[in-house]
């Protein structure tokens, strides 16, 4: 693949590692976070770990509750018959998309920003897919029989077999093949630096680092072959991470009720989750780099890059939006206009105009540079972003059933206390998750981030810094590769 | 020059192979490089801490066959999915649902894709560890003092002994003439 590398212009790369720091450096500032800040675990990190943890308690307690009483715990009747469940399925699923867009769609394109992040951003796809597999499993009501409803599993209390006609059985296979393909990316990536955490560590820690490194030792020859993995897997990942959330927009799409039946879903679904998905990893992110003092490795390029993505995605979605009222019009249907209008004026509106504001305006701040790479300010914004693609969800669906054909069987949905403890609960296991990860793993990808300024240094080595981007290396042999990437 | 031995009674035999040590990936594709072409070595292995490009031509390794066992897996899911789907819904317990076919390649696509997707990811890790002999927790080289190295900050050059050029004294010599910061004789 070294053909296809492209040797970097020092002049137009943007600082990706600030301050210069040496191999070994790079290292220690990763490792040395996951070795607890000079051996020692910060004591805010047991704070954040019993306030998550108390979150994640009310989860189980919750899930368990539902299942010994039934799924009438939550407020989904008639006629809103899919309502926070589903809604926080697709929330959850929409935030994991920034994690595989980083880690393959951007690797794809050799964007050397993605390296200090691709690894927290996998991460969270992980965690959030956790949590959005718990409501399509517990809304079965009996989550153990669940596999037999749900996959193709011979059986005899049903006897019959999952209908693979149905969108419902297409979103089982996105989903599990998305969940399935996330964790095997993000561990493969970690890999090398669990072997360098083996070698760093001692006695217990090194035996478990050794086990989960499979004895990796940085060979050309198991590079060459990791390289050729890393990439075949960003490049399945990256029809798959588009087509999971065109087939969870199909679960709406490919049903005959106004408001859903629409064929601008898949895209208009796809770009709202990387829109949400970007807004998480900000969010997340900017508080991790603060507090495990990595802002050397994120910088605020890195932010501004995700921030850039933030606008362009969100300006997409409220392109959607707009579309979605014309076709209402334009079509002639009086249902689909009736839900159009209802939507933005019914008794609904004030999700309606909570979603326009987060979504489609709050994002343009960003076009002002001084607002994209102001910290507290994108900070603040993303979490805006996250409410706003949360309501998306919320309003699709509510809005869309609330008002059925007849007048008679209209209804509003409110939810329960159950269904709003149950949401609070996955984000406390989320953010449980997310504890662990940044403790016990290396939360950035140390040694992409090393090949990424070895072969900067390298290009400097070799051209001066006088040279454009077309020269070429003139050793033997060897070519200066941009870093980021496995190649 | 430097060649320090495990021990001074190591015979050929019971040898490993030498390794070098470098500090930059430049020097250790230079000395990859001239080992390799100017001198003949064959068994040659690179350990470090990223992927350095250049190295696969400097020391001869050929490129990946992975691609194959992708290709091999991803076809598989594809057979499987339209296997399943024909077999369940198609022939097995045929049910009319919404007047559509039993069985049609269009319905099937979502799952002849995903299940694509999925042994091609499988085939990719599993065949990489498979290629590359992992999990394997022994090796001679990690016995070698500073090796735990090669994955923060130096790039080791291996000659292994079985190569028909490799010589007790003579190699490690070669080496510290191109340019290494130290080697050292790995015993088995």
């Amino acid at each position: 693949m070294a053909d296809l590398a492209v040797i970097q212009d020092p002049h137009v790369s943007p600082v990706l590692v600030e301050g210069n720091p040496s191999l070994h450096k790079l290292t220690a500032d990763v490792a040395q976070i996951v070795e607890g800040m000079n051996r020692k675990t910060p004591i805010q990190w047991y704070m954040a770990l019993a306030m998550t943890g108390g979150l994640t308690l009310v989860l189980f307690g919750m899930l368990g509750y539902l299942v010994m009483t039934g799924i009438g715990v939550w407020g989904n009747n008639q006629p809103v018959g899919w309502a926070w469940d589903i809604t926080n399925f697709v929330f959850w699923i929409g935030i994991g998309h920034a994690g595989t867009l980083i880690s393959a769609i951007l690797f794809l394109f050799r964007q050397k920003w993605r390296t200090s992040i691709n690894r927290f951003a996998e991460a969270m796809t992980l965690f959030a897919v956790a949590c959005a597999l718990i409501y399509p499993l517990f809304h079965t009501g009996r989550p153990w029989r669940a596999a037999y409803w749900l996959l193709p599993l011979p059986n005899t209390h049903l006897g019959v077999w999952p209908n693979f006609r149905s969108p419902l059985v297409w979103d089982v296979f996105a989903v599990s093949t998305y969940a399935t393909v996330s964790a095997l990316f993000w561990y493969v990536g970690l890999i090398p630096d669990l072997a360098t955490m083996r070698d760093r560590a001692k006695g217990l820690a090194q035996k478990i680092y050794g086990a989960l490194s499979l004895g990796w030792r940085g060979s050309a020859r198991h590079w060459r072959n990791y390289e050729m993995a890393y990439l075949i897997l960003a490049g399945v990942s990256t029809p798959l991470v588009l087509s999971v959330h065109s087939v969870v927009s199909f679960d709406f799409a490919t049903s005959v009720l106004p408001g859903w039946h629409t064929t601008i879903f898949p895209p208009y679904f796809v770009a709202g989750a990387i829109f949400s998905g970007f807004a998480m990893v900000v969010t997340l992110m900017v508080i991790a780099r603060w507090a495990f003092q990595i802002e050397h490795l994120v910088t605020i390029k890195h932010l501004e890059n995700m921030n850039k993505i933030m606008l362009a995605t969100g300006t997409i979605v409220g392109y959607a939006y707009a579309t979605e009222f014309f076709i209402a019009w334009y079509s002639g249907n009086p249902y689909e206009r009736f839900v159009f209008i209802n939507r933005a004026f019914g008794p609904y509106a004030w999700a309606y105009w909570t979603m326009i504001s987060c979504n489609v305006i709050s994002p343009q701040f960003f076009w002002f540079k001084k607002l994209r790479t102001s910290v507290p300010f994108m900070f603040v914004l993303s979490i805006f972003v996250n409410i706003g693609m949360w309501f998306e969800r919320f309003v699709i669906i509510a809005t869309s059933l609330h008002r059925d054909f007849l007048p008679s069987s209209w209804g509003y949905f409110t939810p329960t206390i159950i269904d709003i403890l149950t949401f609070l609960g996955t984000f406390g296991l989320f953010l449980t998750l997310f504890l662990f990860f940044v403790r016990f793993l290396p939360m950035i990808a140390v040694s992409e981030v090393k090949g990424m300024v070895a072969n900067q240094a390298m290009h400097h080595a070799v051209h001066g810094t006088a040279h454009g981007p077309d020269t070429h290396s003139p050793t033997p042999g060897m070519q200066p590769v941009t870093g980021g990437s496995h190649r | 020059m430097s060649v320090h031995t495990n021990s001074p009674e190591l015979k050929d035999k019971a040898v490993y192979g030498v390794i070098a040590e470098f500090d930059r990936p430049e020097d250790l594709v230079a000395a990859g490089h001239r080992i390799h072409h100017h001198h003949g070595y064959k068994k040659l292995d690179a350990l470090t801490p990223f992927p350095i490009h250049g190295i696969d031509d400097a020391i001869g390794v050929p490129r990946s066959i992975l691609g194959y066992i992708v290709f091999a897996g991803g076809l598989f899911g594809l057979l499987n999915a339209i296997f399943m789907v024909w077999y369940t819904n198609g022939y097995d317990y045929p049910l009319v649902i919404g007047g559509k076919p039993l069985f049609a390649w269009e319905f099937s696509i979502p799952p002849m894709f995903e299940l694509t997707v999925l042994f091609s990811a499988f085939a990719a890790v599993f065949g990489m560890f498979a290629l590359n002999g992992l999990p394997r927790f022994y090796h001679p080289v990690f016995l070698v003092k500073g090796s735990e190295r090669a994955t923060d900050d130096r790039f080791l050059l291996v000659v292994e002994a079985s190569d028909p050029k490799f010589d007790i004294n003579g190699t490690p010599r070669l080496l510290d003439e191109l340019g290494a910061l130290r080697t050292e004789v790995v015993a088995k």
